[in-house]
């Protein structure tokens, strides 16, 4: 079973399992030792294992919030309100005497959040509307990639602008919208991709025996897309962040005194001369969707001479 | 060409008919009954029958959704909730702040994209090369709501060069209209000018690489000619298709640009109407917003196969 785990669908040799039990066949989720490849690749790429130290900062950051951030994101120190950066507020105060510093910390946590959530929603989503309209084909394909084509049509704002339009505005709805707009990529993706092997052998050989459609969709044909799909699924966590945060700009994410970075710039466009309200939290936004960025463009490059199409 | 313009107009039909079930539906989806925001709270329960009479709601959703797409077709796109102002108005106001923004955004990273992604190419590895594409790289990771206030606190609150909001038509007067524009065209360009230029790069070192351009060399043609009449002109396919998706994404990006600057477009209008709960304006600016863009998904079909005629046949 093992070297079944490291070889691909072409190195499949059907004598060495036991046919009687459908799911020997199946092709296993990318194992280890080709994770490690990847990540090996990442980490030698330049640009990606900057973006890697800078995801992990932001973890660590998100994680360990409440010891980091010097001050209680939400409480008002009416002494001191929009004081400029100091020592005592290393990144100073915004209208309401709040530690800049410590909301930006702790917007992390949400915007990490939200986009996670959002991303892991929609690679469920996606995976399985793909997975339907690839391995049913004909007419419930049509239809459905008909509707990916018009979801698609949207621009992904615009659409996610629609949808809490008709649920309100709050941060659970940001993300339900978020995940809505993220479906149809990977929807088309997972559905490329059980096209490619849903002729192959493994998949043949369980129909021989007998196997039922919803097994054979997920025991046969998902684990041998699951990879690439999860690794190109990760690749859209840039544009959840900024999709957040354009949100809670736009007054329609995370609402107060949830601090996020979107929420904490809007605030900023009332205090221009406070530019520290708007600077840093910015900053920290480019920042993160810089090293999203770069993660993504060394995923790219590590899985592109990997996975020829 | 006219055959191929015909087919790929056929294969928007569906795609338009579901975009606008998906916009229709937006009421649907709408928790409580309408009538009760339209009537005051003392109205009869007769009272509001007869409204939801009136206004079709008694009647099966198909039928529903008939009536208003036959009324869209005819440009009718009802009333803000709001102010009673036919939609269809309010369209025709902001449908020419935002053509104006996609316009001068598209000119301006198109101007800064393709010669910075040219010159890298032929230098490759160079410093200049490295800070374009660096350059580049920080232009795509950028949010478009920060740029804008960076943009606003530099040129409007430091060095007064600009207003930081307001909008004067194109046709009152060109210039003062596009002073007011400038801040919005770069907010809304950086990224497309990032994408343009990365694009541009990849597609010209793989052209550059290629016989034909060795040929053209070879045969001793001026390397002006080479770049621009053999290696550009087919470096153009990927590009124009770049350009073309990001239409999309761009026109996303205007609410925000639109709603920073105070610009009366579609996409401030899509923002407004969510805040005021106006339905009608909401459904009528997306519904301009998208089939615009399938417009120009469209077009850019076409202008590629009249790059590459083997497209078309």
């Amino acid at each position: 079973m093992t070297e079944l785990n490291q070889s691909r669908a072409d190195a499949f040799e059907p004598d060495q399992v036991d046919i009687a039990d459908p799911d020997t066949l199946a092709l296993s989720p990318p194992s280890a030792p080709e994770w490690r490849i990847i990540l090996k690749s990442l980490m030698r790429h330049r640009l990606g294992s900057v973006g890697l130290v800078v995801c992990l900062i932001v973890l660590v950051t998100a994680l360990f919030a409440p010891l980091l951030a010097p001050y209680d994101p939400a409480v008002s120190d009416y002494e001191a309100i929009l004081t400029p950066p100091s020592a005592e507020h290393l990144l100073g105060t915004d209208d309401l005497g709040r530690d800049i510093l410590s909301r930006i910390i702790w917007s992390s946590q949400v915007s990490l959040q939200v986009s996670l959530i959002a991303v892991s929603v929609a690679i469920v989503g996606g995976s399985l509307v793909g997975m339907i309209s690839g391995y049913a084909g004909g007419w419930i394909d049509d239809i459905i990639m008909r509707v990916v084509d018009a979801m698609m049509a949207f621009p992904s704002l615009i659409l996610a602008l629609g949808i809490v339009a008709v649920l309100g505005p709050s941060l659970t709805n940001a993300m339900i919208a978020i995940a809505v707009v993220n479906i149809p990529d990977i929807s088309r993706l997972v559905r490329a991709q059980v096209l490619a092997v849903r002729h192959m052998d493994f998949v043949m050989a369980a129909k021989g025996v007998g196997a039922g459609r919803v097994r054979i969709m997920f025991r046969h044909i998902w684990p041998s897309v699951a990879g690439n799909v999860l690794v190109y699924a990760s690749l859209s966590a840039a544009g959840a962040l900024i999709t957040e945060s354009s949100l809670s700009f736009l007054g329609l994410g995370a609402q107060p005194p949830t601090p996020s970075w979107g929420s904490m710039l809007a605030s900023g466009m009332q205090y221009w001369n406070a530019w520290w309200m708007s600077v840093f939290p910015g900053s920290a936004l480019f920042i993160v969707a810089l090293g999203f960025n770069f993660v993504g463009d060394g995923l790219r490059d590590a899985l592109d001479s990997r996975i020829v199409d | 060409m006219i055959r191929y313009i015909i087919s790929r107009l056929m294969q928007m039909l569906p795609v338009l008919f579901i975009v606008s079930v998906a916009v229709f539906s937006m009421t649907l989806l709408l928790p409580g009954d309408p009538t009760f925001s339209m009537l005051d709270e003392h109205a009869t329960s007769e009272e509001r029958q007869a409204l939801r009479e009136r206004l079709g709601l008694d009647m099966p959703v198909p039928v529903q959704y008939a009536k208003w797409a036959q009324n869209v077709l005819s440009g009718d796109f009802g009333r803000s909730l709001r102010n009673g102002e036919p939609v269809i108005e309010m369209l025709m106001q902001r449908v020419p702040a935002t053509t104006q923004l996609a316009i001068m955004a598209i000119i301006l990273a198109t101007l800064i994209g393709v010669p910075l992604g040219i010159i890298s190419a032929l230098n490759r590895n160079s410093i200049g090369d490295v800070a374009a594409t660096s350059a580049g790289m920080f232009a795509m990771a950028m949010p478009s709501f920060w740029l804008a206030m960076l943009l606003i606190m530099f040129f409007s609150i430091h060095l007064r060069w600009l207003p930081p909001s307001g909008y004067i038509p194109f046709v009152k007067d060109p210039i003062a209209s596009m002073r007011l524009m400038l801040m919005p065209t770069i907010t809304l360009g950086t990224v497309m000018a990032g994408l343009i230029l990365r694009q541009t790069r990849t597609s010209m070192l793989a052209v550059l690489s290629a016989d034909y351009v060795r040929t053209a060399r070879a045969k001793g043609l001026g390397e002006h000619r080479v770049i621009l009449r053999h290696a550009l002109r087919n470096a153009m396919i990927p590009i124009v298709t770049v350009v073309g998706m990001q239409m999309g994404t761009m026109l996303g990006g205007a609410a925000i640009a639109e709603s920073v600057f105070s610009l009366p477009g579609l996409g401030q209008m899509v923002v407004d109407g969510i805040f005021n709960r106006d339905f009608p304006a909401v459904q009528g600016a997306i519904l301009v917003i998208v089939t615009f863009i399938l417009f120009l998904n469209l077009l850019v079909d076409i202008v590629y196969a009249w790059i590459d005629r083997r497209v078309s046949r």
